[in-house]
């Protein structure tokens, strides 16, 4: 019997002992933390994807809390809810921020855009990008080697094996910017979604000239400005031989869809056009 | 020219060097041991070793196809090297069903579930071996007598390093260890056949000095100092040496690619490291035979080898000549 | 015992089947086209337009920066247009491209083949006349002469290092120099030694040029200071930290410049358009290209104007064989693969190989398997198979703590890689990202 309470008190006071001890560091060494932190943290998609340009949840919290103003900041991840609910636990108006998408500017698909040598080094487009212009004539196209793919946390775009080109997946897009700072060739942007999914953008970033573009490739923007001509909100610009949308100015009107002779202008989620014959570009592109 | 050019980056030739040619070299090491084996144990050294690599390849084969659902690549020998090693580790006289088992362990939870070759933490062969000991003890441990007279062999005994500390008087010569006629395990028979294939390994540059010698050194000096101070034959350098499957280990398990550190220092460090434990082992252990023991402890430390050796670098010693 | 590098190193074929070969000049054909960017450093402006004359020797790009080296017309004739082309960079970058209209050279060029020994100027002259030249390391790495040869403020060399390693495999054309030109290196070494103010200089070559280590040591002896030494076959011999710790068994600290042990290296080739551009007022608009590999049939050593497409010295070694499935500019451990036969030769371009399909792909990676072959084999000591690791999942810090930046390039890791793993490749892209890491930090320091 004594042996089991002796047992029984040199162990409960090793106990008592270990937590007095452990109460009186845990005082001492306390970090005094604004509580708003851990709320506005709660409240984060907790992806730590780094779309916020901040380093993860935790410092994009604590740079909420810290900040006057939301303005500038924006969890790409969460979107307009998420930061909702972050101001609403600040006590702060929410910046409006408009939903955007990550979008892949390059059509250059195997029939588009042959390829004329075999690339035979690591499976890495910085790799690839670093070693020469490319498996193809396009020394600014998609080199398909899947860097975007590899860098998404979302797993919201891949490469079709067919086309080689990476595809995004709209409804698991972030547009947290991962894959535009992965790509070595700057082909992916963050446009506007746009209403119900409408976009309208030039599919090619070639800066050759006209002909050196075409002959390596069908489908690539020449800068022949005839859509600059055709738009009537002065939203394409022409630098380096290759067309640009402003999707801020760009009033998704699709007249300088048709007049593009190479096809490099898409249109993505549009209703069919009825008065003339169907677009075939439609048929290249089911992002 | 209709085919188009390959582009890739430096460097464009390559050695020709393959991992089935290092496999390879590693089992035309173990030629002469398994040489010495037949001669020994006849058949049942044959049976045991055929059957051995035959589990390692199938049960590799299988789990790789219907489990994993890869390609197989059992030809790449690895599997055969756990399969002969285990073979070389238990007696001759195993029940096939332990064996099985040991195969099934070593390639199925040691090796595959860590991620095939490559990326095991422990030696297969090492870890299959420990396996059976422990779950196994006394078919693991009673060794048929050696049938060199041509005697009916029904008798087991106990090894070398098994009378070392109960019967000393029993001892077989140095020569007979040395040339491998002692009860044993099957291919720890002759310390002479392994150091050929020592020999090949290293002609082959299959693998370099480190591991082996400093493991055979650490043994012979360690148990050497406390034989100057009490000469019995427990101590006797050569007998720790040529006895047990110290040499097999040394050679062979050891020095397993997979397994063991990556730089010069850290060889040193892990053959060190092994001569120590085994000796250890040995000497004040319950059990008699350490090495494999040794083996896996140091496996265990090769990470942290690793993280804490480098190479020799370029420019680290500036010498004004 | 021959001396080599103390740490690493491998020993592939040698396989220098046009070593017998004497240098053969090539037909110049109707144009040519001479890329601007033909060296380390920033590329060159411009200084023709469409329709201007030109002559060999005629200035036609000027260098910007100080780290860049001019262009010269390496024919005669017209300029018809600047536009880009492919280079052996792979990209499409600016170059001039000249219409050929006979073989008229400037005047100021001494073509006669007298051997000129003498020679007056000061160092700072030299200096001059070599960057007036536009000369480039010519061992492949193409980094600037003059550069090379202005000592860093505070830094004093002591002795001249001459490279005739030729460690590729393959390669011939340095072998070739230096049973041809020989007279004529030693003399440019004894104006490099002027311009260096140092009075020693060692000659190394490799001991599978045994007839042009004793046609040097022969001459040699007319020349104090100079003394040639033999060197075990080992690759990569040819880097100059390697050749250096080789030679006078100096190691150049790790971010350290091979001044910092007071030596400066030049490649034979080099040292020949040194002399070319101080005694006979020559650019550098022609050199000495290895066109060699399996299938071809004439393997042979071209002396080539900087411009003429790669197709056209293929041609002149036999044509380009059926099986051909690579074509790499330079040696095959560290030459890069040309994406078009009708690339131009530079000033960098060493040799032609033509590899055949059959060697041409890589086999595909397996898991490592942990061998250490790398690591025993890497002349900087580095752990390449942790590098490669490291650079997959960007862990920059322990990348540069690992010293990824001492990596040289040579390529022995993916060489010898049992699992055939791209070693270098990735090693390749982490050195770049912490080279990068560590120019900003000191920008902002």
């Amino acid at each position: 019997m004594s042996v089991l309470l002796t047992a029984v008190v040199t162990l409960g006071v090793i106990g008592a002992g270990s937590a007095a001890i452990l109460y009186l560091i845990g005082q001492k060494f306390k970090v005094e933390e604004d509580p708003r932190i851990q709320e506005v943290q709660d409240v984060l998609p907790a992806a730590n994807c780094g779309g916020c340009g901040f380093p993860g949840c935790a410092s994009f919290a604590s740079a909420c809390v810290k900040a006057d103003t939301l303005e500038g900041l924006n969890c790409p991840v969460g979107g307009q809810a998420t930061m909702d609910k972050v101001a609403r636990i600040l006590g702060q108006a929410a910046p409006v921020a408009v939903k955007k998408i990550a979008v892949v500017r390059c059509n250059g698909t195997c029939e588009h855009r042959p390829r004329i040598n075999l690339y035979d080094g690591a499976s890495n487009c910085t790799i690839a990008a670093a070693l020469y212009g490319g498996d193809t004539g396009c020394s600014f196209g998609c080199l398909g080697l899947g860097d975007c793919e590899a860098s998404c946390t979302f797993d919201a775009i891949h490469i079709n094996p067919e086309t080689m080109l990476p595809e995004v997946v709209e409804d698991k897009c972030t547009a947290c910017g991962a894959c535009v700072k992965a790509c070595p060739k700057d082909i992916i942007e963050l446009r506007k979604q746009g209403p119900k999914s409408r976009r309208i953008y030039v599919s090619c970033v070639n800066e050759e000239k006209g002909g050196v573009a075409r002959k390596s490739c069908e489908v690539a923007c020449i800068g022949c400005s005839k859509c600059q001509q055709a738009c009537p909100f002065e939203a394409i610009t022409i630098e380096n031989n290759l067309a640009y949308i402003n999707d801020d100015k760009c009033r998704l009107c699709r007249k300088c869809v048709p007049v593009c002779p190479t096809n490099s202008i898409l249109e993505l989620n549009f209703p069919p056009r009825k008065d003339k014959s169907p677009k075939e570009e439609k048929a290249t592109v089911d992002a | 020219m209709e085919n188009k050019l390959v582009v890739s980056p430096s460097p464009h030739i390559h050695s020709g060097d393959t991992i089935e040619k290092n496999m390879y070299g590693v089992l035309v090491a173990l030629i002469p041991a398994f040489l010495v084996a037949l001669y020994v144990f006849r058949l049942d050294a044959l049976i045991i070793t055929a059957l051995a690599v035959l589990f390692c390849v199938a049960f590799e084969y299988l789990i790789v196809k219907y489990i994993i659902k890869k390609t197989p690549t059992v030809l790449d020998g690895s599997a055969i090297i756990t399969g002969v090693l285990l073979a070389f580790n238990v007696p001759s006289n195993l029940p096939v069903w332990i064996l099985a088992l040991g195969c099934l362990f070593a390639i199925g939870v040691v090796k595959l579930s860590f991620g095939g070759l490559g990326n095991n933490i422990f030696n297969p062969a090492i870890a299959g071996r420990i396996f059976l000991l422990i779950s196994f003890p006394a078919q693991m441990t009673l060794w048929p007598a050696p049938d060199i007279a041509g005697a009916v062999d029904a008798v087991t005994s106990a090894t070398v390093l098994g009378n070392l500390k109960s019967n000393p008087e029993l001892l077989p010569s140095l020569q007979t260890m040395f040339f491998g006629t002692e009860a044993g395990s099957i291919g720890e028979m002759s310390a002479l056949a392994l150091l050929l294939g020592l020999g090949w390994l290293l002609w082959k540059k299959v693998i370099t000095w480190h591991i082996p010698v400093s493991i055979m050194a650490t043994v012979a000096i360690f148990t050497g100092i406390i034989y100057i101070f009490n000469p019995i034959p427990l101590y006797h350098p050569l007998i720790h040496l040529f006895s047990g499957g110290l040499m097999l280990g040394a050679v062979f398990m050891a020095t397993d690619y997979v397994t063991s550190p990556m730089t010069k220092k850290g060889m040193l460090i892990y053959g060190v490291g092994i001569g120590f434990i085994t000796v250890a082992i040995r000497l004040w252990g319950a059990y008699p035979e350490g090495v494999s023991f040794a083996i896996l402890l140091m496996n265990a430390f090769t990470p942290l080898i690793n993280n804490y050796t480098t190479p020799k670098r370029f420019g680290e010693v500036v010498k004004h000549g | 015992m021959l001396k080599t590098f103390r740490i690493g190193g491998i020993h592939p074929k040698e396989q220098k089947v046009s070593a017998g070969n004497a240098i053969q000049p090539i037909a110049i054909p109707n144009q040519v086209i001479i890329p601007l960017a033909q060296h380390i450093g920033a590329p060159c402006q411009p200084v023709v337009k469409k329709g201007d004359t030109v002559k060999v020797g005629t200035l036609i790009g000027k260098s910007v920066g100080f780290v860049s080296a001019n262009i010269h017309s390496s024919v005669s004739g017209t300029v018809l247009k600047l536009d880009k082309t492919m280079d052996a960079s792979g990209y499409r970058r600016d170059a001039v491209f000249i219409k050929v209209e006979g073989d008229e050279w400037e005047e100021s060029i001494d073509r006669s083949p007298d051997l000129k020994k003498e020679c007056n100027l000061s160092p700072g002259e030299i200096l001059d006349k070599i960057a007036a030249a536009g000369i480039v390391g010519m061992g492949g790495a193409t980094f600037p002469t003059h550069v090379k040869l202005t000592p860093p403020p505070g830094s004093r060399p002591e002795i001249l290092i001459i490279n005739g390693v030729e460690c590729e495999p393959w390669l011939t054309s340095d072998h070739r120099l230096m049973m041809e030109r020989t007279e004529e290196i030693m003399v440019g070494t004894t104006i490099v030694m002027k311009a260096l103010n140092v009075d020693k200089a060692i000659i190394g070559i490799e001991n599978n040029k045994k007839d042009a280590i004793e046609k040097f040591g022969k001459c040699a002896e007319a020349y104090p200071g100079i003394s040639v030494e033999a060197l075990k076959v080992q690759y990569p011999q040819g880097g100059e930290k390697q050749l250096i710790d080789a030679l006078i068994g100096r190691q150049v600290p790790s971010g350290a410049l091979p001044i910092s042990v007071g030596a400066v290296v030049q490649n034979v080739g080099t040292v020949l358009a040194i002399y070319e551009a101080v005694q006979k007022n020559k650019p550098l608009v022609e050199r000495v290209v290895t066109v060699t590999g399996k299938d071809v049939k004439l393997p042979c050593n071209i002396l080539s104007r900087v411009g003429i497409p790669a197709a056209n010295l293929i041609d002149a070694a036999g044509g380009l064989p059926e099986t051909t499935g690579k074509i790499v500019s330079g040696g095959p451990m560290m030459g890069k693969a040309l994406a078009s036969i009708d690339v131009p030769v530079t000033k960098g371009t060493s040799g032609i190989l033509l590899i055949p399909t059959l060697e041409a792909k890589r086999k595909a990676m397996k898991d490592c398997i942990r061998c250490a072959k790398c690591i025993s084999v890497c002349p900087m000591g580095l752990n390449p198979t942790l590098l490669m690791n490291l650079t997959e999942f960007e862990v920059w810090d322990q990348a540069e703590k690992h010293r990824i930046a001492d990596c040289i390039e040579c390529g022995s890791c993916s060489y010898t890689c049992p699992a055939d793993r791209p070693l270098l490749d990735h090693i390749r892209l982490g050195k770049g990202r912490v080279n990068t890491i560590i120019r900003n930090r000191k920008t902002n320091a």
